[in-house]
Formats: C-alpha cells, sequence, structure tokens
C-alpha cells in the first residue's frame, strides 16, 4: 500500500514538472512583464503542431524539430509583442485581456482548419517508453525525469538570467515601472519584447516535451493555460522556483486524486488549487 | 555664456491635453554652466524637464541641445547624446539593488570619465550599501543614488528635479555640495526646484516660471531677494 502511494506519489512530482513547463513563460509574462497571455496554451499548442509536420511531414528527428522551433519562437515571441501585445500593453488591464483572448481563438480555428480536430501526438521514440526500475513496483519513467530536470535546469538558467544579467536587470526594471525606465533612457518596448522572446523559446521547449508526452488537438490551449495559470498564482507572483512547485503540488494532486478514481485526476488539481488560494491568495512564495 | 549654448529653448509652449503647461518658454544654458529654475508648485517646472528628455508629446516651439533640435526624439537617444535626469522623486527600480540601478545609467548613457568609483566617492554609503535592494535605503540614500545613476550616463547636462524634496536639510546640504564638483568635471546643471535659497545658491543664471511663463531671468547677485519673492509668488 505504502509503495502505491509513494509511487503516485513520485508520478505527480514528475507531472509537475511539465506543468511548471508550461507556466515558465506565463510566470514570466504575469510575474514580471504583469499582463496575462490568454493565447498562452494555445501557442504552445500551435508550436506542437509545427513539431508535429517537422516529425511527421518533413521526416525530422524530434530533437532536431524541437532545436528548429526553439530559434522560431524566440523570434515570434519578440515580434508578436512589437507588432501586437505592446500595441495596448500599459493602456488597460481589459485590453490586453481581451487581445491574447482573441488571439487564442484565431490560433484554435487555424489549427483546426490547416491540421483538423484530430487528436494528435509526437513520436518520441524508445525514451517514451523507457523506464528506471527503483524498487518494487516503482518505476521512474525516462521520458517523465527528463522532462522534471529540463524544468528544473531551464527555471535555473532563467533565475540567473533575470538576476545575474543586464539585460535580466532591464527586465525586472521595466517590470518595477515602464514610465521610469522611459524617464531615465531606457528602451521599454524592446526590453519587453525581448522579455516575450525568452518566454517564446521556454513555450517552444514545454512543446517539445508536451507533444511527446501528451495527446494534443486544437483546442488543448486553454486546459493548458488554466494549469499553468494555477501553478503561477499557486507559487507567487515573480517566483520562477515557486512556479515549479506550484506544478509539482497541482502534479501530486492530480496524482493522488487518479489513486482515489481515475476521474477525480484533473479535479484534485483544481481543488487543491482553490484551497491554497484561499488561505494564502498571495501564493505560496511570492516576489512582490 | 558661450555664443552657441548648449541648450537653447526657444519660444516653448507644452500640452497636457487641453491644459497648457508652459508658454512661449525660452531658456539657454551654456556649457559649464548651472542654471536654475524656480517657481511654485504647478509653475512647469517638471513639465519643462519632461520635455527637454522626450517625454511629452505636445509641443511647439524649440530644444535645441548642441544645435539639434531634440523634439520628437526618443528619450534614449536623448540620454545617448548627453541629457540625463534625475527625476523628481527619486523614481528608483525598487527590485533592483543600487549597483544595479546604477549600472541602468551607465548603460543608457555615452561612455565618457565618471566611473563607479566616482560616485562611490561622491556617495560613500553607496558603496557600502551597493548589494541592497533600493527599496531599503533611507530616502536621502535613494536620492543619491537617482544622482549616481544620473551622473553615470556621463552627461553633458544634468537635469536635477526637486532633489531636495522630502529630505533632512543635512541630506540636502551634501547633495547640494556636490553640483560645483560635477560642473568641475565638465558637466551643466539645470536644477528645477522650490527652495528659492538653495536654488540661487548654486546657481550662475535663474529664471523664475509663474503659471507657466517665465517672468524674472538674471543672475542672483544682479537682483535682491524681494525681488526674486515677488515673482516667484506674482506678487
Amino acid at each position: 500500500m505504502v509503495e502505491i502511494w509513494t509511487n503516485q506519489i513520485l508520478q505527480g512530482v514528475l507531472l509537475g514538472g511539465l506543468y511548471a513547463l508550461f507556466a515558465i513563460g506565463l510566470s514570466l509574462s504575469v510575474g514580471v512583464m504583469r499582463f496575462v497571455n490568454i493565447a498562452h496554451g494555445d501557442l504552445i499548442v500551435m508550436i506542437s503542431f509545427v513539431l508535429l509536420s517537422l516529425t511527421g511531414g518533413l521526416g525530422l528527428p524530434t530533437l532536431a524539430a524541437v532545436a528548429i522551433v526553439i530559434p522560431i519562437s524566440f523570434v515570434g515571441g519578440y515580434l508578436l509583442q512589437r507588432l501586437l501585445l505592446q500595441r495596448v500593453l500599459g493602456k488597460d488591464v481589459l485590453s490586453i485581456i481581451l487581445v491574447t483572448f482573441g488571439l487564442s481563438i484565431v490560433i484554435q480555428n487555424a489549427l483546426q482548419g490547416v491540421y483538423g480536430a484530430d487528436i494528435r501526438k509526437v513520436g518520441g521514440g524508445a525514451i517514451e517508453t523507457a523506464t528506471i526500475p527503483l524498487s518494487g513496483n516503482i518505476n521512474v519513467g525516462v521520458l517523465p525525469l527528463v522532462i522534471f530536470i529540463s524544468a528544473t535546469l531551464l527555471i535555473w538558467l532563467l533565475d540567473l538570467l533575470l538576476y545575474r544579467s543586464r539585460i535580466g536587470a532591464r527586465i525586472r526594471a521595466v517590470s518595477d515601472s515602464v514610465a521610469t525606465a522611459d524617464l531615465v533612457g531606457l528602451r521599454s518596448a524592446r526590453i519587453y519584447a525581448i522579455a516575450m522572446a525568452i518566454v517564446g523559446a521556454t513555450m517552444a521547449i514545454s512543446a517539445g516535451f508536451m507533444a511527446i508526452w501528451t495527446n494534443f488537438d486544437p483546442t488543448s490551449g486553454p486546459s493548458r493555460l488554466l494549469i499553468a495559470f494555477e501553478a503561477v498564482v499557486l507559487g507567487g507572483l515573480g517566483n520562477l522556483w515557486g512556479t515549479l512547485i506550484g506544478g509539482i503540488i497541482i502534479g501530486v494532486a492530480q496524482a493522488v486524486g487518479a489513486q482515489f478514481d481515475a476521474a477525480w485526476q484533473v479535479l484534485a488539481g483544481h481543488i487543491v488549487f482553490l484551497a491554497i488560494f484561499l488561505t494564502r491568495p498571495q501564493g505560496l512564495f511570492p516576489k512582490y | 555664456m558661450t555664443a552657441s549654448p548648449l541648450l537653447s529653448i526657444e519660444n516653448l509652449s507644452v500640452y497636457h491635453g487641453q491644459f497648457r503647461a508652459l508658454t512661449n518658454v525660452s531658456i539657454t544654458l551654456g556649457a559649464g554652466e548651472v542654471v536654475s529654475i524656480i517657481g511654485a508648485n504647478g509653475a512647469g517646472k517638471s513639465s519643462l524637464l519632461k520635455t527637454i528628455v522626450g517625454q511629452v508629446d505636445r509641443t511647439e516651439g524649440a530644444i535645441r541641445f548642441e544645435g539639434a533640435d531634440l523634439r520628437g526624439t526618443h528619450t534614449a537617444d536623448i540620454v545617448r547624446s548627453g541629457v540625463a535626469l534625475v527625476p523628481e522623486g527619486r523614481r528608483l527600480f525598487p527590485s533592483l539593488t543600487v549597483e544595479e540601478n546604477l549600472e541602468i545609467g551607465w548603460e543608457v548613457g555615452r561612455r565618457g570619465d565618471i566611473g563607479f568609483d566616482d560616485v562611490y566617492r561622491f556617495f560613500p554609503v553607496l558603496k557600502e550599501k551597493r548589494r541592497q535592494l533600493s527599496r531599503e535605503l533611507s530616502g536621502g540614500q535613494q536620492q543619491m543614488v537617482a544622482v549616481g545613476r544620473a551622473l553615470l550616463a556621463n552627461p553633458k547636462l544634468m537635469l536635477c528635479d526637486e532633489i531636495s524634496l522630502g529630505l533632512a536639510p543635512t541630506i540636502i546640504k551634501d547633495l547640494y555640495q556636490i553640483i560645483p564638483t560635477v560642473r568641475d568635471r565638465g558637466i551643466s546643471i539645470l536644477v528645477v526646484e522650490q527652495d528659492i535659497s538653495r536654488s540661487l545658491a548654486v546657481a550662475d543664471r535663474f529664471y523664475c516660471l509663474l503659471e507657466g511663463r517665465v517672468n524674472l531671468s538674471g543672475r542672483p547677485a544682479d537682483v535682491t531677494h524681494d525681488t526674486v519673492v515677488k515673482h516667484y509668488f506674482g506678487l
């Protein structure tokens, strides 16, 4: 019995790594750039479909396809910010929500038009089924472990970038006050675009892992956004490590819920989120 | 004053929506000069500085810095050309350390003689607190960071907007003591203040603003205190 629960919790922790990967980009846009990108999940799903085309259509190896979409997403994030999001940022809270909501709908419909409504998945090769036996009935999947380690590494790298680099200091300065940044001569629009480019690169990484580990279809975005949003809020705004912990909490809650009844898996995550949110609305480790 | 001024403002009018904050203001400032802009609250002093650094869209007239019209120029380019602002209310980045705040000034400005060692020599306390978040500093120390940030941009012209506001007299004295030192490094200074005595004591020339118009200008030694006070309050 103990072994079963240990296994479920372990699988939940690893699932939390994937959720944290979904949420890292959102954590940057909500916590640092101070806006909610409703299209966050849809952008990840869109990149997953691009990966599907590169692997299925062109026959590229998955790793090579991910290596191609990371720089493309970086540039895409930059352009998205400069050409669309920057135009409404700072006007009022509703404008950016409406624009990204509209973007979400456009992406979903475009994906349905191009790829149809079928559920898809990208082949990951032998890594998908490889496991490491720990003891008895406890096994750790290599892919979930790689995802968890990648999430941790990515957060560490982003933390270094934000708190130990010049561009990180500039991003935090603009996050503190766009008006002051402009007043002293920082180019806030360009800095925001660079931050969004970084968000784009993190989306590509999470899309790569999501496309291999889970199924997706053109309407999967909002459910990914919801999980990501919960992880960000649970962890506390602006705290990337908090986002990882938020993801783990939701992952463990889902795994434990599923142990009682498979139908409870998703609901258990939301219930735990609500319970923590009610007692600590500022999140567990808020930076601001 | 030199024949060709470093800063020349000609018939400048500035609008905030329907409200006209400045009307036909003309001001010159030569290289190496310290010029004070005095005026009561709402006289248009801060609007003038914000307009110089390109933060106000609706303007008429001309603002020339080294002969080039600054109107329509991005603030970042104005700073890069040699104009740095010490904004009213310090306006530091609270989640950045003292050193990171200073680095912002260094990065946005032009390369020049003034480095971090100079700033730490002007304000030794900042060296001790360089790893602390700026929001943890006292008001006076925060003002030192704001001045240091502007100096590290290596400006030819430094704009100081009410640097004494809300500070203890001893701190104000310390801040004003560096103005002659800064001028000796070849930096011209435009000081905006409500405090008449403090402002005129460091200035070569001054302009008094009343309701957005210049109503008195000259050298502090050439006018009596009473004359300045009368124009300051529009009596």
